[in-house]
């Protein structure tokens, strides 16, 4: 039966079908519906770690226990696990372990742009890379096969348009794992195991020869394989690239790679003699083509193909107009009216709102951090000085404030992040004494990514109860002594919490708590505003919120559907002209 | 397969789908994924998903093949068919619409935050129809909203669009009927299909 499913699930019934029985991700789009999915299935234990490292640190205890396992992780997320990477790539393991790193072309939902067929190289493993869902199912269990096979991790890279496209895949009626799960007498080997310079010299040897077989296998692995089309054009491509590329050159003969790391080099070049042009199609940096270009072989490739961006039939028609393989497409020029854009914003009734909100009115300069709260930075609020990297803003904060400043210095980061990566910086700032302000914003859940569990909200992946770890207790035990709990729809509180923990020497946190509004849908009421009394000055317009709306009379109105009775755009009204009215909630 | 002629072609239709976050547009174009899959027909989806904020443009490329389908993606001017749920979403993409392709807009308007602040102005009324006339495209405007709010259930607003697709394409509304049944819930799928029949019947009089 075929059955339509993303890469994302697809990857999760492979990881099922072929027996993996510890998983563990950090959620980050576009990875986390794999962990989600495959948390359905029975027999395995799925988690959510609370950042990459300690996913693929769990992965890794599971497979040198001799079992299967899978972490995922998007693609910045292999940044954060590269250590881990590095030493298991030495170690290697007893049960099968697939890493799987999850690209980003084009930054729909990430800080920077990066190619993570580099981290195969880089660490000397091999990487997988399949170009549709069913690939994706089947691509798992070869990557596992290889990774016993060859005692190494081994990457298995996606990138957005595979992991979230839905296309066909076979399955079978009544799949189940192979293999028995049963847990097995540990496996002792320390010189394999115990990385300390003494066994890793020994280890780097093992490392590097078995790249060579690596290389040798990917000669005749079944993904790597020659479609013979027309010999005046030869496309080595792979990845969602080669979908486009087969779109474009129709006629073309194909040499699709499903194994990035490494390079069959004989096959390659066995390839290159039979076409009289050879060019390579991929997305992002030329990884493939400086390769095959050290093997002696004629290609091109980036001359045309952009390194910066997401791919499309449309660019890599672009590539072949400006490689003189194609007449340009005649499109007539179509002249659009002007039009409002609409980037996402933080939700009507989101309580990030009012902390950005009273943030932007005290001046500070607010050092931020990855989650919804990034939409800060959107005018009205304007609010967020800073971005980086997962728990960047409370290592930031504190080196702003010990090179020193005029204005006030504020760290700001979410829930799930905290967990992740700022309490270690947190740490730093009580043990090396700043005079840092730092907010938590508590609203319990993983929203940016679809409010995925985390360590804060009592419950696990596969949805048991379990304990909470309390904000609170956490940094009063790591020593801060001015810790403020706030609730972010009340603005007074927000401004008193800041100006008292400005005025407070040494490190204050604010905690910023209450439940994401998407998450429970809550509606106290809607916001009412009285035509009489409203004079169109516009405060209330500075929240940044959707269902606040100037009308044509420049009066104004609120949009009902959207409303939910936050109240943050009535406690800015000078002219007390709105109110709440309460409804039922939903 | 349908009823502008790509199809002929090369065997392929191409449907874009556009909408605001939250308005169930990502659901439609599931829906006709899943009717193209039980049609036999081979089938690629893509989206950019995985932020929950709501407000934000959204839009999903689906397409139908008789032979297989290489790119989920297609390019500007190659759909066959444009399903809008909001009036400013229709006019953004009407590029990625072929000359004679058929456009299904719901004309509710949903004013982004630059618009509600006063910084940008929305579309003046009459500029959604001049400007796929200008394109030489078939445009179909309605009300979903009003539609769906009348059967008792506003989210039924994305039926009411498939169900006016529906009658362009080649399958039987009882594949239509099935897939509705697997992808709404159980006590929602008669609102559902009253509100695709009301949509099948509105493009019966195009």
């Amino acid at each position: 039966m075929k059955k339509l499913l993303s890469g994302n699930e697809a990857i999760a019934l492979g990881a099922y079908e072929s027996g993996v029985k510890v998983a563990a991700a950090y959620p980050g789009t576009p990875s986390t519906e794999i962990l989600e999915n495959l948390a359905k299935y029975p027999g395995l234990w799925a988690e959510w770690s609370p950042n990459e490292k300690v996913a693929l640190d769990v992965a890794i205890g599971a497979a040198y226990a001799g079992q299967r396992a899978l972490a995922t992780m998007k693609m910045v997320g292999l940044n954060v696990a590269a250590d881990s990477l590095f030493y298991v790539a030495y170690t290697g393991l007893v049960g099968g372990l697939v890493i799987v790193t999850a690209d980003d072309p084009g930054m729909h939902s990430s800080q920077n742009e990066q190619d993570n067929r580099q981290y195969a190289r880089f660490a000397k493993v091999p990487m997988v890379e399949p170009s549709d869902s069913q690939e994706c199912k089947d691509f798992v269990g070869y990557a596992l096969d290889i990774s016993e096979r060859f005692d190494a991790p081994v990457l298995l890279r996606t990138t957005t348009r595979v992991a979230h496209s839905q296309t066909a895949v076979e399955v079978e009626e009544r799949s189940g794992p192979q293999g028995d799960g049963e847990p097995k007498s540990y496996k002792r080997d320390k010189a394999k195991y115990v990385m300390v310079p003494g066994y890793a010299r020994a280890r780097h040897p093992v490392v590097e020869q078995r790249l060579k077989d690596l290389a040798e296998f990917a000669e005749t692995f079944e993904g790597n394989r020659i479609e013979w089309g027309s010999p005046d054009l030869g496309i080595i491509s792979g990845g969602i690239a080669y979908q486009y590329a087969r779109e474009v050159f129709k006629d073309a003969s194909f040499l699709k790679l499903g194994m990035s790391y490494p390079l069959p080099e004989r096959k390659i070049k066995e390839f290159a003699s039979k076409v009289k042009r050879l060019l390579v199609v991929e997305d992002l940096d030329p990884f493939w083509e400086e390769q095959v270009r050290l093997m002696g072989v004629e290609v091109e490739g980036k001359k045309y193909f952009p390194m910066i961006g997401e791919f499309s039939p449309d660019v890599v028609r672009a590539g072949a107009v400006k490689a003189g393989l194609m007449e340009e497409k005649a499109l007539a020029p179509v002249e659009l009216p002007e039009l409002p854009g609409r980037p996402p914003i933080l939700c009507p009734g989101c309580r990030h709102r009012g902390v950005f909100f009273v943030l932007s009115k005290l001046k500070a300069v607010v050092n931020g951090d990855i989650g919804c709260y990034a939409l800060g930075v959107n005018p009205p609020l304007a609010a967020v000085d800073t971005t980086g990297c997962m728990g960047a803003s409370f290592g930031v904060v504190h080196g702003v404030n010990k090179a020193g400043i005029v204005e006030r210095a504020v760290g700001v980061l979410g829930d799930s992040t905290f967990f992740h990566s700022g309490i270690a910086p947190l740490i730093n700032i009580v043990y090396n004494g700043s005079n840092s302000t730092t907010i938590i914003l508590d609203n319990h859940t993983t929203a940016m990514t679809g409010h995925q569990e985390n360590p804060g909200t009592g419950r696990t992946l596969l949805g048991e109860p379990t304990d909470a770890i309390d904000i609170e207790n956490l940094v009063r035990a790591i020593g801060v002594k001015d810790v403020r709990v706030v609730d972010p729809y009340d603005l007074k509180a927000v401004e008193a919490a800041l100006k008292g923990a400005f005025a407070t020497e040494g490190p204050s946190v604010i905690i910023a708590t209450g439940p994401c509004v998407l998450k429970t849908r809550e509606k106290r009421g809607v916001i009412v505003v009285d035509g009489e009394r409203c004079n169109g000055c516009g405060l209330c317009l500075r929240v940044g919120c959707a269902a606040v709306v100037r009308a044509s009379d420049k009066l104004v109105r609120i949009d009902e559907l959207q409303c939910t009775g936050c109240t943050l755009c009535m406690q800015t009204c000078a002219r007390k002209a709105m109110s709440l009215v309460e409804q039922g909630g939903r | 397969m349908s009823a502008t002629g790509n199809g002929a072609r090369t065997g392929t239709t191409n449907f874009f789908v556009a909408g605001v976050g939250g308005q169930g547009a990502l659901l439609a174009s599931d829906i006709i994924a899943e009717a193209g899959m039980e049609a036999d027909l081979d089938v690629k989806k893509s989206e950019i998903h995985g932020m929950a904020q709501r407000a934000g443009s959204v839009f999903s490329h689906v397409r139908w093949g008789r032979n297989k389908v290489d790119a989920p993606l297609f390019s500007d001017g190659e759909a066959d068919f444009l399903l809008s749920f909001e009036i400013v979403e229709a006019l953004r993409w009407q590029p990625v619409l072929k000359k004679g392709g058929i456009a299904i807009v719901n004309t509710q308007k949903i004013y982004p935050v630059a618009v509600a602040i006063g910084n940008q102005s929305y579309p003046e009324d009459g500029v959604l129809e001049a400007e796929f006339a200008a394109g030489g495209q078939k445009l179909i405007s309605l009300n979903a909203d009003d539609i769906a709010r009348e059967l008792g259930n506003v989210r039924v607003a994305n039926s009411v669009i498939v169900g006016v697709l529906s009658r362009f394409l080649d399958v039987s509304p009882s594949v239509w009927r099935d897939v509705l049944a697997r992808r709404v819930p159980a006590r929602a799928l008669d609102v559902n299909l009253e509100a695709f029949y009301r949509g099948r019947e509105l493009s019966a009089d195009v």
